[in-house]
């Protein structure tokens, strides 16, 4: 496990971080190392100069923004997992980057990092893909954001731009909603064979006027269904056909059974694979994982 | 406090410089000059090398040297093959320590890189073209002894052909009639068939291998560091293969990482290092890589099985008859023919009196890593088959698995039972052992919750498993006719110094087991010292006694007899010290706790360390006696030793994905007497996740091309410990009659058992669901496709 070599720069800032990746193109960003050092070592890798941007303060930490959170692109899955912040307004995200790898990967490891490299098998794209969450970036044009929809763009893709730094995401908050990320594991890789996120909220239908004079009961129904999935899709999928099941829908076993089971609409035949879980298998399976994470973010209301 | 040494759970000495990251491991090794070596693999499992063209890697920066195959003629001997089985038509192929003409798996060394940091070589293994004409290839076993299968080898080390690419033929028989036994049985009672995959296995030892050879050309001798379980035995070859003489040839096993039998063999790029060593007059090193250690460090089991039992319709067993195809790799590594056949075919009546069986075992060359001893090394093969079809008889019969275990067990026994197989089992009592592991664990409680059906779309399965393992190996005079090319005995020295203080140097090479300790415990029980004043010396063959190497359970089975052996010696020479300075008759004098004194007087004892300074003043010896207190022991045990044990297993299988969750474990093991019941407890537990291991995640896969798909741990399902519940391990003790401690070995038990349990448990869960068999590893696909096959059916 060697690495081929490389020239090593180290950005004490944003800006200097800019300043660099155009002065070498084709550069890598290191942030926590987890997903670009393996390349590195198995040589899959062999960028001219890594860029460390490890140690850029300003890139880190958790802050409420708004409506929402805002999640610097070197918050480690550890801070995120054992946020009380998060865990409040978007609790799938921090159950997701509890799932992540090992402890080692987790404290190291990066939000940026993992979503820059945006490998399919991830967890994080899943839940911020369900939550809508957007991604700020730095480029040689100034800052803009992109919405997660549109960030990942295919199998270990972006549409990040080669001078482009992800410096923080923005996910809107699902406090009062309930949502929920539930994983299938890959018992080697610790990444998602299946991975499921969900946020519902429980509204009422009916209760005007004309349906207090009739004397009807006001209708608990799901509301603001979002649901996505991803491990066995080049890129996080939202499952329109589930949520469209499911939307208006009063919250029970067989409501939930019925709309998970519409995922298979969803999925398509462009589905991943491997020696361990063949994308039929995963298919086949994947209303079960659906199923559980629509229940628990159901059961997380209020 | 010494009488209560022996059977105490104190830590593990070894443990400070191990968890502190202080301990000297092989990669530790830098020597003043160093260069270091990376070895180019062939990139493909079966090809004709039409071309090497090594120029740009010898121009490339920091490059010392690049060998191929043609540098190495007549300088390297071809790898050693050390297990000669008899009667078995064994044909060794040539296995060259660098490929010269054709390369037969992907781990095969067509060059080695020799350069002055390891990037550097690594960089410059990249610039070497190699030319392949490709050829067919074969990783299957049963498939390789096929007739159409690619023939891997033109000749054998004799020059004879190897038709069918099989290596031997090994034949295990023994009692009454079977056919008459088999016949019957069609007629009157039963016959169960089955077919089983042993996949192959990764051992995975924590730290991968390496090599530092340090040649002296002014002297002539060679120092060589080398992660290995048995130094003595790699310095025995690697003076047949490299040519240097024994007396100037130095192996040091430093600190060693774990083996689980990966570390027994010698290997072809220990060998180079040595070699570009000899030939640069320049220490070298080698280090695989993780990728390197799956590609070309040995891999375990690789049989396919088919195994038909016969038994009466009460569920008594009348006959096995087996045939085992087992996958050797491309090569025959240092101890593999052994595996699959003495080690495994001779326990194949487990602790059953089964009135007659026959095995044939064929070794057969794929083009696959070679396979070796992995932790149980053919014991855990033989377990599972009898373990699994007993579970079958049981479900056919409409019998609880644990009463036809009762119903086939050996009664128990105190000294001596003699097998089908011709082994004489020293002590055993099987079916104690279940009874109390049954009673223990709820067994009955647990079967009724099961008839409750599943609860939540989770089917609970249980899975027993009764094993007896064959290991302290073993008595030298059964080695030789078993063809092992080696002596089976262990060694010891226990020297004394004026203050009392004890060193003791082993022959055998621990490498995670704990002997440091427990060796420690022997003496100080034997004789009355404190264990924190005995040292155990051990890995280095200058200074240590020969030995044969930690492996078969055998370390403290064989080299503990020998310390025990030697330290009671110094307790002899002690005693007549004592009396002579207590102007005592020896026939008088008592021994207690590590004092000497005239019977009826202990109030005026001389105590060991007291014996220790005047042995080593010698001021005032009887006469004839000589100076100082050490003592050496070679132990040449009379017969292995027979541990054995009763395993249940809980697994919930989830029917709408196919999930396996084992969520209760039970191991209850008889190794005899316990010296350090942590120890044993430690070695429990790591036994038996390796055997859930192989049953739950992990199986190592070649592709049609015979390219490893399992390259990495990102692929390789190691357990890992949040998927394991809580190990519960009780044990009984039964001493072993002609082991001078009674003790048995306790390193491969949990292994034996676990696998087979582990996988009675999930078929039990899904019996329901008319599920009649499942491939290991149990991965949910597989799981999952069954149930869909049963529903469908």
């Amino acid at each position: 496990m060697f690495a081929a070599d490389f020239e090593y720069y180290r950005a004490g800032s944003v800006a200097e971080a800019g300043q660099l990746l155009a002065a070498h193109p084709g550069a890598k960003l290191l942030a926590g190392g987890h997903s670009l050092i393996p390349l590195l070592k198995l040589r899959l890798a062999a960028p001219a100069a890594v860029i460390d941007i490890g140690r850029i303060a300003e890139l880190r930490g958790i802050s409420t923004d708004g409506d929402g959170l805002r999640i610097g692109a070197l918050t480690t899955h550890a801070e995120i997992a054992a946020s009380d912040t998060v865990k409040e307004h978007a609790a799938a995200l921090a159950e997701a980057a509890s799932q992540i790898g090992d402890p080692a990967v987790r404290n190291r490891g990066t939000i940026g990092g993992n979503l820059a490299h945006a490998d399919p098998a991830s967890d994080l794209p899943t839940v911020l893909a369900a939550l809508g969450a957007t991604m700020t970036v730095k480029g040689s044009g100034g800052e803009r954001t992109i919405d997660a929809a549109d960030f990942f763009t295919g199998m270990m893709a972006t549409s990040l731009g080669d001078n482009d730094l992800l410096t923080a995401i923005r996910v809107p908050s699902a406090a009062g909603r309930g949502n929920a990320y539930v994983k299938f594991s890959h018992p080697a890789s610790r990444y998602a064979v299946i991975g499921v996120a969900a946020s519902i909220g429980i509204g009422t239908t009916g209760g005007g006027w004309m349906a207090k004079i009739k004397g009807e009961p006001k209708e608990t129904v799901c509301t603001d269904v979002a649901v996505a999935i991803g491990g066995l899709v080049p890129k996080p999928l939202r499952c329109s056909a589930v949520e469209a099941a499911l939307k208006d829908q009063a919250p029970s076993e067989p409501a939930f059974a019925a709309a998970a089971a519409a995922v298979s609409g969803d999925l398509g035949d462009d589905l991943l694979g491997d020696v361990f879980a063949s994308g039929d298998y995963r298919k086949a399976v994947a209303s079960v994982y659906v199923q559980r994470a629509i229940e628990a973010a159901a059961g997380r209301v209020g | 406090m010494s009488s209560r040494i022996f059977g105490s759970g104190i830590r593990r000495r070894e443990d400070p410089r191990l968890i502190t990251g202080s301990a000297t491991y092989t990669h530790d090794i830098v020597l003043p000059g160093m260069v270091h070596a990376a070895m180019l693999r062939s990139s493909h499992a079966h090809a004709r090398i039409t071309r090497i063209d090594t120029e740009k890697a010898r121009v490339a920066p920091g490059v010392v040297a690049v060998y191929t195959g043609a540098d190495i003629e007549g300088a390297l001997q071809p790898v050693p093959c050390a297990w000669l089985l008899p009667d078995s038509q064994l044909r060794i192929a040539p296995y060259p320590c660098i490929a010269k003409d054709v390369v037969r798996y992907t781990g095969d060394i067509v060059a080695a890189v020799v350069a002055e940091t390891p990037y550097q070589a690594q960089d410059a293994l990249d610039l070497i073209e190699v030319h392949y004409d490709p050829l067919p290839t074969v990783t299957d076993p049963e498939k390789a002894a096929g007739d159409d299968a690619p023939q891997l080898h033109a000749k054998d080390i004799n020059g004879d052909d190897i038709p069918g690419n099989q290596a031997f033929h090994w034949t295990v028989a023994g009692g009454g009639d079977l056919d008459a036994a088999f016949a019957e049985a069609e007629a009157n009672g039963v016959v169960i068939k089955e077919r089983i995959l042993q996949q192959r296995l990764i051992p995975n030892a924590m730290e991968p291998r390496g090599a530092v050879a340090q040649y002296t050309r002014a002297t002539g001798e060679l120092t060589l560091w080398n992660t290995t379980q048995n130094p003595h035995i790699v310095r025995f070859l690697c003076s047949v293969v490299t040519g240097v003489p024994e007396d100037k040839l130095r192996v040091i096993a430093p600190e060693v990482g774990g083996g689980f039998g990966s570390k027994i063999a010698v290997y072809p790029a220990d060998f180079v290092t040595v070699f570009c060593s000899k030939t640069l007059g320049r220490p070298v090193k080698w280090i695989e890589t993780r990728s390197e250690n799956y590609q070309a460090t040995t891999h375990g089991r690789d049989h396919v099985q088919d195994i038909e039992l016969a038994a009466t319709k009460d569920g008594k067993i009348t006959g096995l008859r087996c045939t085992v195809h087992a996958g050797m790799g491309a090569y025959l590594s240092t101890a593999a023919p052994g595996i699959p056949t003495i080690l495994h075919g001779l326990m194949l009546s487990g602790c059953y009196t089964i009135p007659a069986l026959k095995e044939d075992v064929y070794g057969v060359y794929t083009n696959g890593v070679p396979v070796e001893a992995y932790r149980g090394a053919g014991r855990p093969e033989a377990t599972f088959m009898l373990e699994r079809l007993i579970d079958m008889l049981a479900n056919e019969l409409d019998l609880d698995p644990a009463d036809v275990r009762r119903r086939n067990f050996i009664p128990k026994f105190d000294d001596g039972h003699e097998v089908v197989t011709t082994l004489n089992y020293d002590s055993g009592d099987y079916p104690g052992a279940l009874d109390k592991l049954i009673e223990h664990t709820g067994y009955q409680a647990l079967r009724e919750k099961q008839k409750a059906g599943p609860s939540n779309g989770k089917y609970l399965g249980l899975g027993l498993s009764s094993y007896v393992e064959i290991c302290g190996l073993g008595p030298s005079q059964v080695a030789g006719a078993i063809g092992f090319q080696g002596g089976l005995w262990e060694s010891a020295i226990v020297r004394f110094h004026p203050t009392g203080k004890v060193h003791v140097f082993i022959g055998a090479s621990p490498h995670g087991q704990g002997e440091e300790t427990t060796f420690a415990q022997i003496v100080a029980s034997e004789i009355g010292v404190d264990a924190g004043d005995v040292k155990i010396f051990h890995g280095d063959t200058d200074s240590t006694p020969m030995g044969w190497g930690t492996y078969g359970s055998r370390t403290t089975a064989v080299g503990g007899a020998a310390l025990a052996l030697a330290v009671r010696k110094i307790r002899d020479k002690a005693k007549v010290l004592a009396a002579h300075l207590l102007e005592a008759s020896v026939e008088d004098m008592d021994y207690e706790d590590g004092k000497f004194f005239v019977k009826g007087s202990p109030d005026k004892a001389k105590t060991i360390q007291d014996i220790a300074l005047m042995a080593n003043v010698a001021w005032n010896l009887p006469e004839g006696m000589e100076a100082g207190l050490e003592a050496t022991t070679f132990y040449d045990p009379p017969n292995f030793v027979f541990p054995y044990g009763a395993h249940l297993a809980v697994v919930e299988v989830d029917a709408s994905t196919g999930q396996v969750e084992l969520t209760g474990y039970t191991a209850l093991d008889d190794c005899g007497p316990q010296i350090n019941p942590v120890i044993v407890e430690g070695q429990v537990h790591g036994g038996i996740v390796q055997g859930v291991g192989q049953a739950l995640w992990e199986g190592a896969a070649y592709d049609e091309s015979g390219q490893l798909i399992t390259g990495s741990m990102l692929d390789y399902a190691l357990p890992r410990a949040d998927l394991l519940p809580e190990l519960d391990v009780i044990s009984t003790v039964t001493r072993s009659p002609h082991h001078p401690l009674g003790v048995k070995g306790i390193g491969e038990a949990g292994t034996i058992a676990s696998t087979s349990a582990v996988y009675n448990a999930v078929m039990d869960a899904l019996k329901p669901l008319g599920v009649k068999r499942v491939d290991m590893p149990f991965t949910p696909e597989r799981v999952w496709r069954a149930i869909q096959e049963a529903k469908g059916s």
